[in-house]
C-alpha cells in the first residue's frame, strides 16, 4: 500500500524543515524541476496546456487502474519544482482522494505565495486542473 | 539642479520597507510608478475635507471639489502644453483613452478598405481597440516593422503611408524594451499624406518633455498612475476641431445639455465624453503629483534616469549569458533582458526573494515578443528615486539568482 497523500505532505513538510534560510529552499525546489522527467513532446499540446500561468506549463493525467497518474511539465524550473512536489503528493491516489484533498504542505513549507491569485502564477491553476481531472475520471 | 536622491526617496513612503527581509529596491516603474506623500496627503484631504460631488452642487463642498478637480485640467494642459484646458478629457487611463478615439473618431471617420497603421512596439491596448472597430468598419490594420534593435523602420512606414491611411496610431515609447520612437517626423509624414496620429504616451509622459503643440499631435494619451499620480485617472488630449467632431462616447450624466425623451443635445468639450460621476478623488490628487514633477526640474529627473540606465546597461553587460532585448540609440531608462537556458519567471520569483521587484514575462506586447522570438524578457525600469547602489545590489542578486538556476 503505498502511502496517503498526508504521509507525503508530512514527508515535504519534514524534508523543508531542515533548511535554514530562503535560499537553501529554493535550490532545492529548482533541484525537485530539474530532476523531474520532462514530458514527452507529443504530450506537449495545446490541451495540455494550463491557461494563466506566465510560463507554459502542461500537465497530462491517465488512469492506471482506479488511480490517477499525472505527468507535468513547465518552462519554468521553479513552477516545475512546485510541480514536481504536487506530483509526489497526488499521483497514484484515486479520484476521491484527490479531490478531497487538503495541501495544507504548500503553506507549511512557506511556499504559499506561489498559490497567490495573479495572472502570472498558475499553481493554483495546476491544482484546480489536476482536480478537475480527478472529478471526470470519477465520473466515467 | 542636482538632486538629493535621500530627499527625495523619502517622499515615496512606500520605499521605505523590507521585502523579505531586504529593503525593497522597486524597479518595475514602467508597471506604475510610486506615489509621494503629497498625492497620499491630497487624496486623503479629499475625503476628510472636501469629498462632493462636481459640477452640479451649488454648496461649499460641491465649489470645493469641483475648483480642485478643474484645477488638475488646468495642470495637465501646462504640463503637455495644450492649447486650452477643455482639450483635455479625462479617462479611466491610457487605455480608456485610446478606446475613447477608437469607438468615436474610429466609428465617423473608418470605412472599408481604410487603413489604420500600428508598430510592432505596440503594447495589447494600442492594438485591440483598432481591432475591434477595423473589425466591425471592414478597416485594415497595418504594422510598422522593427529592426533587431528595436527601432521602428521609417522606411518601411512611409511605404505604407497613402491616401488610405485614416490614422496612425503608435507608442511615444515602447513599454517593453524603452525605445524612444521619432514621433515628431512620423506626424509629419503621416500629416503630409493626410492622416491623423495618436500618439500613446503612456511610457513617454514621466520620462521625457511632451509639447503636444510644438509635436503637432493629434491625439495623446496617457495614464496618471505611472506619472506618479494615483491609478484610475488617464487623459486625452486631442486637437479641437477633432474633439468637436467627433460622436460622444458613453450615455449618461455630465455629458449631456438638455435630455428629453424625443432626442437630447450633447454638452460642450471636455464635458461631450466625461459621461457620469468621475474619478474625482484621484484626479484631485494627481495634482499633487503634477507639482511634485515640476517642483523638481524634468531636466534633472530625466538626466538621473538616463544616468541609472547607462550604469545599469554597462554593469548587466558583464553578466556571462545575459542579452539585453531593445538596443536602440534613444531609449528611456527600461531594460529588457534575457539570460540563456534561463526562464524569466524564475529570474522574477529570486529577485523577489532579495526584495527586488522587476516585472517578468510578454509585458502585453506580445507581438513584439514574437518578433524577437521570446515568450517573454525580464524587465528592470528605473524612476528618478533609484539609485547606482540598487543597481550594484540588483546585479549582485542577479548574478546569484543566475548561479543557482544553471
Amino acid at each position: 500500500m503505498a502511502q496517503s497523500i498526508q504521509e507525503t505532505q508530512e514527508e515535504l513538510i519534514e524534508e523543508f524543515g531542515l533548511f535554514d534560510d530562503w535560499a537553501d529552499k529554493y535550490e532545492y525546489l529548482i533541484d525537485l524541476g530539474k530532476k523531474l522527467p520532462s514530458l514527452s513532446e507529443d504530450l506537449k499540446t495545446e490541451e495540455n496546456v494550463i491557461k494563466g500561468c506566465q510560463s507554459r506549463v502542461w500537465l497530462h493525467a491517465k488512469k492506471q487502474g482506479d488511480q490517477i497518474v499525472f505527468e507535468a511539465d513547465s518552462e519554468a524550473v521553479i513552477v516545475k519544482g512546485m510541480i514536481s512536489m504536487l506530483i509526489r503528493v497526488l499521483s497514484h491516489h484515486t479520484a476521491e482522494e484527490i479531490m478531497k484533498a487538503d495541501l495544507y504542505f504548500i503553506d507549511q513549507i512557506g511556499m504559499s505565495q506561489h498559490l497567490a491569485q495573479t495572472r502570472s502564477n498558475g499553481l493554483l491553476s495546476m491544482v484546480k486542473q489536476m482536480k478537475n481531472y480527478a472529478l471526470a475520471f470519477s465520473a466515467k | 539642479m542636482t538632486l538629493d536622491i535621500q530627499k527625495i526617496r523619502a517622499d515615496f513612503p512606500v520605499l521605505d520597507q523590507q521585502v523579505n527581509g531586504s529593503p525593497l529596491i522597486y524597479f518595475d516603474n514602467a508597471a506604475t510608478t510610486q506615489k509621494p506623500k503629497s498625492v497620499i496627503d491630497a487624496l486623503s484631504h479629499y475625503y476628510t475635507s472636501d469629498n462632493a460631488n462636481i459640477h452640479r452642487g451649488i454648496h461649499a463642498l460641491a465649489e470645493r471639489a469641483t475648483t480642485a478637480f478643474e484645477l488638475t485640467r488646468t495642470k495637465i494642459k501646462e504640463f503637455i502644453n495644450a492649447p486650452s484646458s477643455d482639450q483635455i478629457i479625462l479617462t479611466a487611463g491610457t487605455t480608456g483613452s485610446i478606446n475613447l478615439v477608437a469607438q468615436t473618431f474610429g466609428r465617423a471617420n473608418f470605412s472599408k478598405g481604410d487603413k489604420i497603421l500600428i508598430s510592432n512596439l505596440e503594447h495589447h491596448s494600442n492594438i485591440v481597440p483598432w481591432q475591434m472597430i477595423a473589425e466591425e468598419k471592414g478597416a485594415i490594420i497595418k504594422v510598422i516593422p522593427v529592426d533587431e534593435r528595436g527601432v521602428l523602420d521609417l522606411e518601411a512606414f512611409r511605404n505604407l503611408l497613402d491616401a488610405s491611411v485614416k490614422l496612425v496610431a503608435v507608442n511615444h515609447v515602447s513599454n517593453a524594451i524603452g525605445t524612444i520612437n521619432p514621433i515628431a517626423e512620423m506626424i509629419r509624414l503621416a500629416h503630409a499624406h493626410g492622416a491623423k496620429v495618436l500618439i500613446d504616451g503612456a511610457q513617454s509622459v514621466a520620462h521625457l518633455d511632451v509639447d503636444v503643440q510644438a509635436l503637432d499631435i493629434d491625439f495623446f494619451a496617457f495614464s496618471a498612475h505611472k506619472l506618479f499620480g494615483p491609478t484610475g485617472v488617464g487623459v486625452l488630449y486631442g486637437k479641437r476641431e477633432l474633439l468637436e467632431s467627433m460622436p460622444p462616447y458613453q450615455g449618461g450624466g455630465e455629458m449631456i445639455k438638455e435630455v428629453s425623451f424625443e432626442g437630447t443635445t450633447y454638452n460642450e468639450l471636455p464635458y461631450k465624453f466625461e459621461a457620469g460621476t468621475p474619478n474625482i478623488a484621484d484626479v484631485i490628487a494627481f495634482s499633487a503629483a503634477i507639482d511634485y514633477v515640476n517642483a523638481l526640474s524634468k531636466e534633472a529627473l530625466f538626466t538621473q534616469e538616463l544616468a541609472l540606465l547607462a550604469y545599469a546597461t554597462e554593469q548587466l553587460s558583464t553578466i556571462p549569458g545575459l542579452r539585453i532585448i531593445g538596443t536602440a540609440p534613444d531609449k528611456i531608462a527600461v531594460i529588457s533582458f534575457v539570460i540563456d537556458g534561463i526562464h524569466p519567471q524564475d529570474l522574477g520569483v529570486l529577485l523577489d526573494k532579495f526584495g527586488i521587484a522587476i516585472r517578468t514575462g510578454h509585458h502585453c506586447v506580445q507581438p513584439l515578443m514574437k518578433r524577437f522570438g521570446l515568450p517573454g524578457t525580464c524587465r528592470a525600469s528605473f524612476a528618478f528615486y533609484n539609485t547606482f547602489e540598487e543597481i550594484d545590489l540588483f546585479v549582485k542578486a542577479l548574478r546569484r539568482s543566475i548561479n543557482m538556476l544553471q
